[in-house]
């Protein structure tokens, strides 16, 4: 699915990721953990293709195909998805047209029929239902006024009505409460097939007892230093990240 | 059929044989401007003395009137000598839209304007105002049954010349301003609303206005007078054709509003910009809007979404005489490429218990200059006023620019004055977050400003609405990426 060479990447001359190496394959859910600063939210920035983020070496490609000089609403259309860290509040914009043009403008790509506003709620209702989310939700502006938790759960309320084959979790966990943490777990494991992979980048591994992952790397300074089960998590909740300093 | 219907087609009929008007070789008055001009304006008119006087009253004011400069806008200078002071539309009406520019009519269809109006709009059928005469007003019949007078100002004043010459330079007086001043000279024709006591307009007015005859300055006058406990709304939308020369246009509007009375007056202004590259031959919009709302209770609304125009140069204003009166201020306005734009509002609060509310949303993309300039003044007498203004901008690219001036003079300790302003960038971040969920940049733009328009836009009738939101991507097309 996700196969990353020697990725190195640079922001304002920074240099961030110093070759990072990773095969993620259809159906496996593999986490990235790390310190602050360590270039965990880089490499979902690379992988999606923010602007400023400078890839200088390496390569990146999803199911064969080299994504680096793809613009972001294609790797987006092509089934790369992100829930952000800090989702983007876009004032006067209510949820359900957002939602609506996002899963449109993909449906458009793969030549599908466009969902009028009759579909589309259709649709959103069932994902609203499983993430325990009042349909009110949808009137409101994107992420205005949303708590941390709202606003964690719109962005998995987004990946599920869109349907990607990768998801990169950035951070899902934090700002959640226990209840919200559970809510979107639950989520994300329903979604979880053989064909859809999943990146999870998180800094402690609390979410990591919800969604358990088949593969944990750990990211200092721009490296993958370790690399090994779910078990992996335990460790590092235990030791914590500076016995692998080198 | 109705009177106004048998006035329109024998135009139509004429026009192919004679000319709109009997009188084909004078129907355009050569370039110029002196007082000649203005007696034969007026002659043509039939006008009434009084009327005759008042033009020149003011033609001799603006004559030794300085042109302004205090706006913070750009242009060449205007050669009034150079402007034809009439014109009646003497121009071939199109027989269909076959004979029709075809980049116009793809502009139109971009704005979803149904096909009856693309007609009317590019002349190819008759509903509108053409240039400079009134050839058509809608809903006659039904408007007459409630007593509701809407027709063009010309036959106001043959029809009702006490009322005109009551309210005419009541709001807008011949002197206030140095275009408002040559339009009270030179203005040829525009609009006429008395709404009767107690009567509630049953139909959104609407009339369309274009610009049809190169190098004609247009002048309008439209006087609307809500009688006591009455309520209107007025739409004024309008287009014009691809134009190579500047073309002035200096219109006065004014809003009379009795007791318990609501006039609300909606624009959508989607004029000719100039050219995209070169910023050349767009139209230019100094226009004078003002209402009074001259007992308790009254109320005027002005809604503005203004796309159009190389320069704009417009403070659509209320005074707040009666006690209790309310004015509200929604503007939107896009400056794209070279468009400048010195837009705002002024509120001024006379009676007691008066209430303002201004919202203003400015867009700049492109090489464009936008100013907001607004002034709320509360007068000593105007015990516990209130007022609250929200000036938002928004840039879009790296070389337009956006400028607030807001006055407030407050001569009455008890008022209550709120001032928000903000001027963001579209956030890169939003940008990603779209392009991230498969949005396209274009779509994504269009988005986050109909959603910093949504304010404003939820203020335009219905129709209205519709149409800003695709016109804001029309106008915004290009801007990024």
């Amino acid at each position: 699915m996700l196969t990353i060479k020697n990725l190195h990447a640079e922001i304002d001359n920074k240099s961030i990721l110093k070759g990072v190496d990773l095969e993620v394959k259809p159906g496996e859910m593999h986490a990235i953990m790390g310190r602050n600063g360590s270039g965990k939210s880089t490499l979902s920035n690379v992988i999606t293709g923010r602007d400023n983020y400078l890839i200088t070496n390496g390569n990146i490609h999803l199911e064969n195909e080299s994504i680096v000089d793809w613009t972001p609403e294609k790797r987006s259309l092509e089934g790369i998805f992100m829930s952000f860290q800090y989702p983007v509040v876009i004032p006067g914009v209510n949820n359900t047209y957002f939602l609506k043009a996002a899963l449109n403008a993909k449906r458009k790509y793969l030549g599908q029929k466009e969902l009028d506003a009759a579909g589309f709620l259709k649709v959103i209702k069932e994902k609203l239902n499983e993430l325990d989310m009042d349909p009110k939700f949808l009137q409101r502006p994107v992420n205005q006024g949303f708590s941390g938790g709202e606003k964690k759960r719109n962005e998995i309320l987004q990946m599920l009505t869109l349907e990607p084959k990768l998801a990169i979790l950035d951070e899902t966990d934090s700002g959640l409460d226990i209840d919200a943490l559970k809510i979107i777990a639950e989520g994300v494991n329903r979604y979880r097939n053989s064909k859809r992979s999943f990146l999870v980048i998180t800094h402690y591994q609390r979410l990591l007892k919800y969604i358990q992952p088949d593969f944990i790397h750990v990211l200092i300074d721009g490296k993958i230093v370790k690399s090994g089960g779910k078990e992996l998590a335990l460790e590092l909740e235990e030791k914590g990240y500076n016995w692998l300093d080198s | 059929m109705s009177n106004e219907q048998q006035i329109i087609d024998s135009n139509l009929n004429k026009d192919y044989e004679y000319g709109f008007v009997s009188d084909i070789e004078s129907d355009t008055i050569p370039p110029g401007l002196n007082e000649e001009v203005i007696r034969t304006i007026s002659k043509k008119k039939e006008e009434p003395q009084w009327l005759l006087d008042w033009r020149l009253k003011a033609f001799s004011l603006w004559k030794k009137s300085p042109e302004p400069t205090w706006a913070n806008v750009k242009y060449e200078k205007i050669d009034y000598q150079a402007i034809s002071y009439f014109s009646a539309p003497k121009k071939k009406v199109l027989g269909s839209l076959d004979e029709v520019d075809p980049e116009l009519l793809a502009t139109y269809n971009k704005l979803g304007i149904p096909l009856e109006e693309q007609k009317m709009l590019s002349g190819v059928a008759v509903d509108a105002v053409f240039d400079s005469v009134s050839v058509a007003t809608t809903f006659k019949e039904d408007l007459k049954k409630e007593g509701i007078i809407f027709c063009s100002f010309s036959e106001a004043v043959k029809k009702y010349p006490d009322m005109v010459r009551k309210y005419l330079g009541s709001v807008v007086p011949h002197s206030d301003n140095y275009y408002a001043t040559l339009n009270s000279a030179v203005f040829t024709d525009g609009s006429f609303v008395y709404i009767p006591k107690g009567v509630r307009c049953p139909m959104e007015l609407s009339t369309y206005f274009r610009i049809n005859e190169a190098n004609t300055g247009q002048f309008e006058r439209t006087l609307i007078i809500a009688d006591e406990g009455s309520h209107v709304s007025y739409l004024e939308g309008c287009t014009a054709p691809m134009r190579d020369e500047n073309q002035l246009h200096a219109a006065v509007v004014e809003l009379v509003a009795h007791k318990n009375a609501t006039i609300k007056y909606s624009t959508v202004q989607n004029w000719y910009p100039g050219n995209p590259e070169t910023g050349a031959g767009g139209i230019y919009n100094f226009v004078t809007k003002r209402g009074i709302c001259l007992e308790e209770n009254s109320r005027i609304s002005w809604t503005q979404v203004e796309t159009g125009s190389a320069v704009t140069w417009k403070y659509p204003s209320c005074i707040l005489k009666g006690d209790n009166s309310v004015g509200e201020f929604y503007s939107v306005a896009v400056t794209n490429n070279f468009q400048q734009a010195d837009t705002g509002t002024k509120m001024i609060h006379i009676g007691k218990n008066t209430k303002s509310t201004i919202i203003s949303k400015g867009i700049s993309a492109g090489k464009g200059q936008q100013t907001y300039r607004g002034e709320v003044k509360i007068m000593k007498g105007a015990d516990n006023a209130r007022n609250f203004s929200q000036c938002d901008s928004i840039l879009i690219g790296d070389k337009c620019g956006a400028h607030t001036f807001p006055y407030i003079d407050v001569r009455n300790p008890s008022a209550q004055m709120e001032h928000e302003a903000t001027t963001s960038n579209i956030g890169e971040d939003q940008m990603f977050y779209c392009n991230q969920r498969g949005i396209s940049t274009e779509d994504a733009v269009s988005m986050i400003v109909n959603g910093f328009c949504k304010d404003v836009f939820k203020e335009l009738p219905m129709e209205f609405a519709v149409e800003a939101t695709k016109l804001m991507e029309v106008s915004l097309e290009g801007s990024v990426g």
